[in-house]
């Protein structure tokens, strides 16, 4: 693989995703517009979870052996290469969780044991926003319930943007957390992250950012950010499943209580009380996803090596595309910006007269795969007054001639329904 | 047939055009309400008992061609049926769409709901096809429990 040198050529780096060449039933090509669900893998990191468990395998921080030096070894090298990919300060704000949903949980149930300035209670708010997946969404509410404290949130606009309008009456003096998404899996908003972050600060609020779908897809600097904690998941930047990133603040990381309690995670064990070790393993009990650790580095190494302002201007143009398509076919209705500015490459999408679950159901047998449902955003949905949707989600592989075949697909499904 | 045409067979499509025995109707002995976790599809469902009679299905759905049919087909077959008749009927149902395309379904018995036959081999559009079916269930059992409570 030598895309970077070559300009961005999506035929290249096709041929490093085994999988894209697979043909499905009635000997249909693969057209896979699900990756906000979900991406695939390059060889290199299929390689690395192959070669882990052949060559290395081992537990970490604990063997004095050969193996469990190596082992060791590559699993902090994966944290320093996540660590830099994002721009943390240190490798140690990095902590390896087993998924964004998890590192999203990590920091509501720690802010929900905190004591002193951290501490949340009645009085206090929580700010999330109507575009949250399920998982920012939940563990805001259990930590309300379990603290008393109040949930608040963003409004949307008719477009689909964040209504910031309110931002003064929004986000108080009573704010302890502002929990927003960078890039909405649903609607694909981009959000003004830097922004939301500042005014949080000025009231002394912490941020926490979802970048479930904006890592992936944007070049990110965790800290030009201003957000005190960002979660997000390797397996939707083509990294295995199972492992997750949750970066923090180091002041924040060493202030706030454990997690999860267990081997790994202590300094010092007695029968009466136990003592915690510094971050990240403090935050990293039992025995961690080892080989998807490392995997999760290599599939780092490869989107550098892309380049991550490629990746995006790519994920641009596809998004562009599609959205015209999706805008040239009657009785479809995007959710969402309409335009490929400041969006991500989630579009979704409702055919007028036919259920979301038919259009995938027809869709799928020509071998175009979307997500149709919610997609674990029912208030986002409920919010444009539907119940479910359709989703095409691009990613760096993603081609036009695809787009063309799901737009080719949504005329066939209109033709089968006889809503054409 | 392909297998699309197979899913999705016309008598489908009409009751997902046309669905019968729809909208919320008094008067009702239970009301229930069945979620599809994964993809959103609900059902509220009332079920009108006369004696031993399934006297009413009324309901109020929103869903895929799929289960708005599978509950359209399933109130054609319950009302007016005696309810230990009725319950049977469910269970040869659950045992077609369980069959993974192979049983035989009975013609006589299933009349439209053969047409569902097809739902069998689509692991995921099962649950569709049940969503009527179970949220019936529930509301009999809960209106048969309240006449013993009696």
């Amino acid at each position: 693989m030598n895309v970077a040198a070559a300009g961005y050529d999506v035929d290249l780096v096709r041929a490093d995703f085994p999988i894209l060449s697979r043909r499905l039933a009635d000997n249909h090509p693969l057209v896979y517009l699900d990756s906000a669900n979900t991406s695939h893998k390059p060889q290199v990191v299929i390689d690395a979870l192959s070669d882990h468990y052949r060559l290395h395998n081992s537990n970490v921080g604990r063997a004095v052996h050969q193996l469990g030096d190596a082992a060791t070894v590559a699993y902090e090298q994966a944290r320093a290469k996540v660590a830099g990919f994002v721009g943390a300060r240190e490798p140690a704000e990095v902590v390896f969780a087993k998924n964004a949903t998890e590192a999203l949980n990590l920091v509501a149930n720690v802010l929900s044991w905190a004591g002193g300035e951290d501490a949340v209670g009645p009085g206090d708010e929580v700010v999330i926003t109507e575009m949250e997946h399920h998982s920012n969404i939940v563990p805001w509410q259990l930590l309300c319930e379990r603290t008393g404290a109040t949930l608040r949130w963003f409004g949307l606009t008719d477009e689909g943007r964040l209504d910031l309008s309110d931002v003064g009456a929004v986000i108080t003096a009573r704010t302890k957390v502002v929990s927003v998404a960078w890039v909405s899996n649903m609607l694909g908003t981009v959000n003004p992250v830097a922004e939301i972050a500042r005014r949080a600060h000025e009231v002394g609020a912490l941020v926490v950012l979802d970048a479930s779908q904006a890592v992936p897809q944007l070049p990110v600097d965790v800290t030009a950010t201003g957000a005190d904690f960002v979660a997000f998941t390797g397996h939707k930047m083509i990294g295995p499943t199972g492992i997750g990133v949750l970066w923090g603040r180091r002041e924040l990381l060493d202030r706030l209580p454990p997690f999860l309690g267990g081997g790994s995670m202590i300094e010092t064990v007695r029968m009466e009380r136990s003592t915690w070790a510094p971050p990240p393993a403090k935050y990293e009990a039992g025995t961690p996803p080892i080989a998807q650790a490392i995997g999760l580095g290599v599939a780092v190494d490869y989107l550098a090596e892309l380049g991550m302002a490629a990746v995006a201007a790519h994920e641009q143009a596809i998004t562009a595309y599609a959205l015209e398509g999706l805008g040239t076919i009657g009785g479809v209705t995007v959710l969402g910006p309409t335009e490929a500015v400041d969006r991500g490459g989630a579009v979704s999408f409702v055919v007028d007269g036919v259920h979301p679950h038919d259009v995938s159901q027809v869709l799928d047998s020509f071998g175009v795969a979307v997500r149709a449902g919610h997609h674990c955003a029912k208030p986002a949905h409920a919010r444009f007054g539907v119940q479910s949707s359709t989703r095409a989600s691009a990613y760096l592989y993603t081609t036009k001639a695809e787009i063309d075949a799901l737009v080719d697909g949504i005329h066939r499904v209109r033709k089968f329904f006889k809503v054409a | 047939m392909n297998d699309l045409d197979t899913l999705y067979q016309e008598i489908i499509l009409d009751h997902y055009r046309s669905p019968h025995h729809a909208g919320l109707r008094e008067p009702y002995e239970a009301e229930t309400h069945h979620v599809n976790p994964t993809c959103g599809d609900e059902v509220t469902l009332r079920v009108h008992l006369d004696g031993d009679t399934v006297a009413d299905v009324s309901y109020d759905a929103e869903g895929c061609s799929i289960s708005q049919a599978a509950t359209s087909v399933m109130t054609d077959l319950v009302v007016g049926r005696q309810l230990t008749d009725a319950l049977s009927l469910h269970d040869e149902f659950l045992e077609l769409m369980q069959g993974r395309g192979t049983v035989e379904p009975d013609e006589d018995r299933l009349e439209d709901a053969v047409a569902f036959a097809g739902v069998a081999k689509f692991p995921t559009r099962i649950k569709c096809a049940l969503l009527g079916w179970m949220a019936w269930k529930d509301a009999v059992a809960r209106a048969t429990a309240g006449q013993e409570d009696r």
